[in-house]
């Protein structure tokens, strides 16, 4: 039995770097505290040594021009948790979660996967990096040494279990899990290191520091054990970044959200997900609520006045479960651009529900279709253009109403489709809305049909042909309907030195006389 | 000259000889598959409809367009592949379409306000991919007004389709690609035909009774421009041009449509069996070799 322990070193630092990784190779400062006494309470390696101190205040810090100055926040430290868990699962699926900055992996059996522990290691390592996150990575028969190597060794470290005691003998004792009394104490001592700690006689420390003496002697020897608590499984995949200065503009949004994008798409990754539905949330600046009557009119309409003129929520369905980062963000683009928010934004939130990704096969016989992703991609960018009320897929609505139908969301059937009666038809053309007509009657049938400045002689008809219903609603019909072959007079061609006129137009068309309204007007031609 | 003439040939030939077989042979650069209209008559006219070509569909009103379209849709998502409807004026419709065998959940209808839009959807669903069928409805669309169309719009298309699978079919007024479009096809309509309990229509409409039903109509296809015809049967043409007019003779492809689709409030059955007269194959309207008699000349 094996387990490996993944140690974030600076979480907090980390945790804030995280969506910006810009701010990776900078000095960085994080303050904290209830203002206005913030204070310095995280730093990290080039911010020591440009002087920053922990305890600092924030006046004193910022004097420090080649420091960035950051908020702690306490919501990037619950993601990058998160995101430490999904590393933890990905690879194996009995996990601990220790810390919020470490987690205990049970990697036995991964040898088969993975090889020799190192191979392991250095597997954890990479995929810390993909999500953002620089780790330490130790390798241990004992949890406990694999612990307090992470936290003590940087970078991938792999001990057999013949050197336990060797190894974790040259960390310093603040690595062990041991209150500030007890450390002040073992430094008056002079006892600095765990394999000073273990060489006293438990006896002796036992009697001075009571069984957390005994706890840490054993622990300093690599002898502890322990069984594994194992975490839950949780499925909940949010990324989430507040801004210092609003955002008003797409093109800058779209960096963002390109970020964030990746690391929600990385996470899904490591666990073998996809993504099902997107959730948007933008924080809107407030200053621009009383300025904006988009906001007002939302808010009016709102049960949740306050938050709905604050607050910016959209979700986005995909046909299929994806993790694809860049076509995420371009169907994200597209919403937004059909429907922006009203106000700059300050903050964005960004979360997925999880699906099995779509297991696809490719045939050699398999009739043409266009890939699911690239569809929905192109059937945004045509909502975009033309609306969303303007594209889909006819469905027929049963009703004897002429040319009801629905349009519904284009989704080409998966299941087997066994074959359409196909008969060449004649079929029609139906003018959306029906052009109103003057009919000429003669023993009351039409004779003379004049529409769109154009008149129409008769020269074949059948009909009328009643047509009713919906008799119990407001919106009723009657219509008597003709089918009308009709000659229009000839017209000259405008075109100069035009040899003949051209000749007389013929048309089948539908008639029908609402008798409601009453009104003739032309449903269509037949073409 | 002509002794020069065939001097040369020999000798170009001899140095040609074992490295190309037949130079002066037209080849063509690529096997172009075809796929049926749906209609019998149409595709021994035309030899079907080209895979990664523009096929043009043009005719006034009433010509049949919309019936071949359909007809090549319901084809098409009969055999499973999706296909895409660019409908320019919003006049495409649903009912009968499906009774003509469409199936409508393949369709993608795209309904536009105006050409603009027609052509910026026509190119989105072209570079999207994987369409079996993708048709530009521009049949209500003024004439006038797709002639303002640049030809590098058409070339656009047609760049943007080769090499793929998908058929791109425009319907109009009159032709306007060009050389781009692979397919050119002209349909005018002839006569329509009603029938009565009595039997065949004939006299004054105004006497017939109520119980009279369109039947079908008849459409004449002429075939304006085919990149799978290399030779015509009557001899050695070459080709110099194209022209809008069809032959007014008996050499024109007869094809019956069926009857409307619509059953309500009306007596009678549809017509079931596509039949036709005759087929003859529609004469090319391309120029002869200078010398010989043009047969527009001859109208």
């Amino acid at each position: 039995m094996a387990f490996a322990s993944i140690h974030i070193p600076g979480f907090l630092i980390q945790s804030v770097v995280r969506p910006e990784p810009a701010l990776r190779n900078r000095a960085i400062a994080l303050i904290d505290g209830t203002p206005p006494l913030w204070t310095v309470i995280a730093t990290n390696e080039a911010a020591l040594q440009s002087g920053i101190q922990l305890g600092m205040a924030k006046s004193q810090a910022a004097q420090f021009c080649a420091v960035e100055i950051r908020h702690r926040s306490q919501p990037q430290e619950k993601i990058a948790h998160a995101a430490l868990l999904d590393l933890g699962w990905s690879m194996s699926p009995r996990i601990e979660d220790t810390a919020p900055d470490t987690v205990l992996a049970d990697i036995s059996g991964l040898a088969s996967l993975f090889g020799s522990a190192e191979n392991i290691a250095r597997e954890l390592a990479a995929r810390a990096s993909l999500l953002g996150l620089a780790a330490n990575v130790a390798v241990a028969s004992n949890m406990e040494v694999a612990l307090l190597a992470s936290r003590g060794f940087p970078g991938i470290t792999v001990i057999p279990a013949d050197e336990e005691p060797q190894r974790l003998g040259l960390l310093p004792v603040h690595v062990l899990p041991v209150s500030p009394e007890t450390l002040e104490i073992l430094d008056r001592w002079g006892i600095r290191t765990c394999a000073a700690l273990a060489a006293l006689p438990l006896l002796d420390l036992s009697e001075r520091l009571g069984q957390d003496g005994v706890r840490l002697h054993k622990l300093a020897r690599g002898a502890s054990v322990r069984s594994l608590v194992l975490a839950q499984t949780s499925l909940c995949f949010e990324e989430e970044m507040e801004l210092e200065d609003s955002v008003e503009e797409l093109e800058p949004l779209s960096f963002i959200l390109g970020r964030l994008l990746d690391q929600l798409c990385a996470r899904l990754n490591a666990r073998s997900l996809a993504a099902n539905s997107i959730h948007t949330r933008f924080k809107l600046d407030p200053a621009f609520e009383n300025d904006s009557p988009r906001l007002k009119e939302k808010a009016r309409h709102s049960a949740n006045k306050k938050t709905a003129a604050k607050a910016y929520e959209k979700s986005m369905t995909l046909p299929v479960p994806m993790r694809d980062s860049k076509m995420l963000l371009k169907l994200l683009r597209l919403h937004l651009q059909s429907d922006p928010p009203a106000a700059p934004i300050l903050k964005v939130s960004l979360s997925a529900d999880p699906a099995r990704p779509r297991p696809a096969q490719a045939g050699l016989f398999q009739p043409l279709s266009p890939d699911p992703e690239k569809l929905e991609l192109t059937v945004a960018r045509l909502a975009h253009l033309v609306g969303d009320s303007n594209i889909g897929s006819p469905e027929l609505i049963d009703t004897h109403r002429p040319g009801e139908f629905r349009l519904r969301r284009f989704l080409p059937p998966r299941e087997e489709f066994l074959g359409s009666n196909h008969r060449p038809l004649t079929v029609f053309r139906i003018f959306r809305p029906p052009l109103p007509a003057q009919v000429d009657l003669r023993d009351a049938r039409p004779v003379c049909v004049s529409f769109n400045a154009q008149c129409g002689h008769v020269i074949a008809a059948s009909g009328p042909w009643r047509t009713s219903g919906d008799w119990w609603r407001e919106d009723t019909w009657q219509h008597d309907e003709w089918d009308l072959e009709l000659r229009f007079e000839p017209v000259l061609d405008q075109i100069p030195h035009a040899r003949l006129a051209k000749s007389p137009q013929h048309g089948v068309y539908c008639i029908y006389f609402d008798t409601l309204r009453p009104n003739w007007f032309v449903r269509g031609i037949y073409d | 000259m002509a002794r020069n003439l065939a001097l040369l040939r020999s000798q170009v030939e001899s140095a040609l000889a074992g490295r190309v077989s037949a130079p002066f042979a037209y080849r063509d650069r690529k096997i172009v598959e075809t796929v049926s209209a749906g209609i019998p008559e149409i595709d021994s006219l035309t030899g079907g409809l080209p895979r990664g070509g523009l096929t043009e569909i043009c005719g006034p009103p009433c010509s049949g367009r919309t019936s071949l379209l359909v007809s090549a849709l319901a084809e098409r998502t009969a055999q499973e592949e999706v296909c895409a409807l660019v409908d320019g004026r919003d006049t495409f419709d649903p009912p009968s379409a499906e009774a003509a065998g469409v199936a409508l959940k393949q369709l993608l209808w795209v309904r536009c306000r105006n050409i603009d839009q027609a052509l910026r959807a026509t190119d989105l669903l072209i570079q999207g991919g994987g369409f079996g069928l993708i048709a530009l409805d521009l049949s209500d669309i003024p004439p006038e007004t797709v002639r303002y169309v640049p030809l590098t719009a058409w070339f656009r298309f047609r760049r943007a389709v080769e090499d793929t699978p998908t058929i791109l079919i425009v319907l109009e007024q009159e032709p306007n690609a060009q050389t781009c479009a692979s397919l050119v096809l002209r349909l005018d309509r002839e006569t329509a035909q009603w029938s009565t309990r009595r039997g065949a229509y004939a006299g004054n409409f105004t006497d017939h009774p109520p119980a009279c039903l369109l039947n079908s109509f008849a459409v004449r296809a002429g075939l304006l421009r085919s990149r799978m015809q290399a030779n015509e049967p009557n001899g050695d043409l070459r080709k110099t041009g194209t022209s809008e007019e069809l032959f007014p003779s008996a050499n024109t492809v007869k094809a019956f449509t069926g009857a409307p689709p619509f059953g309500v409030g009306r007596v009678g059955s549809l017509a079931e069996n596509f039949s036709t007269e005759r087929i003859f194959k529609t004469k090319s309207t391309w120029s002869y070799v200078s010398g010989a008699p043009s047969p527009l000349k001859q109208r």
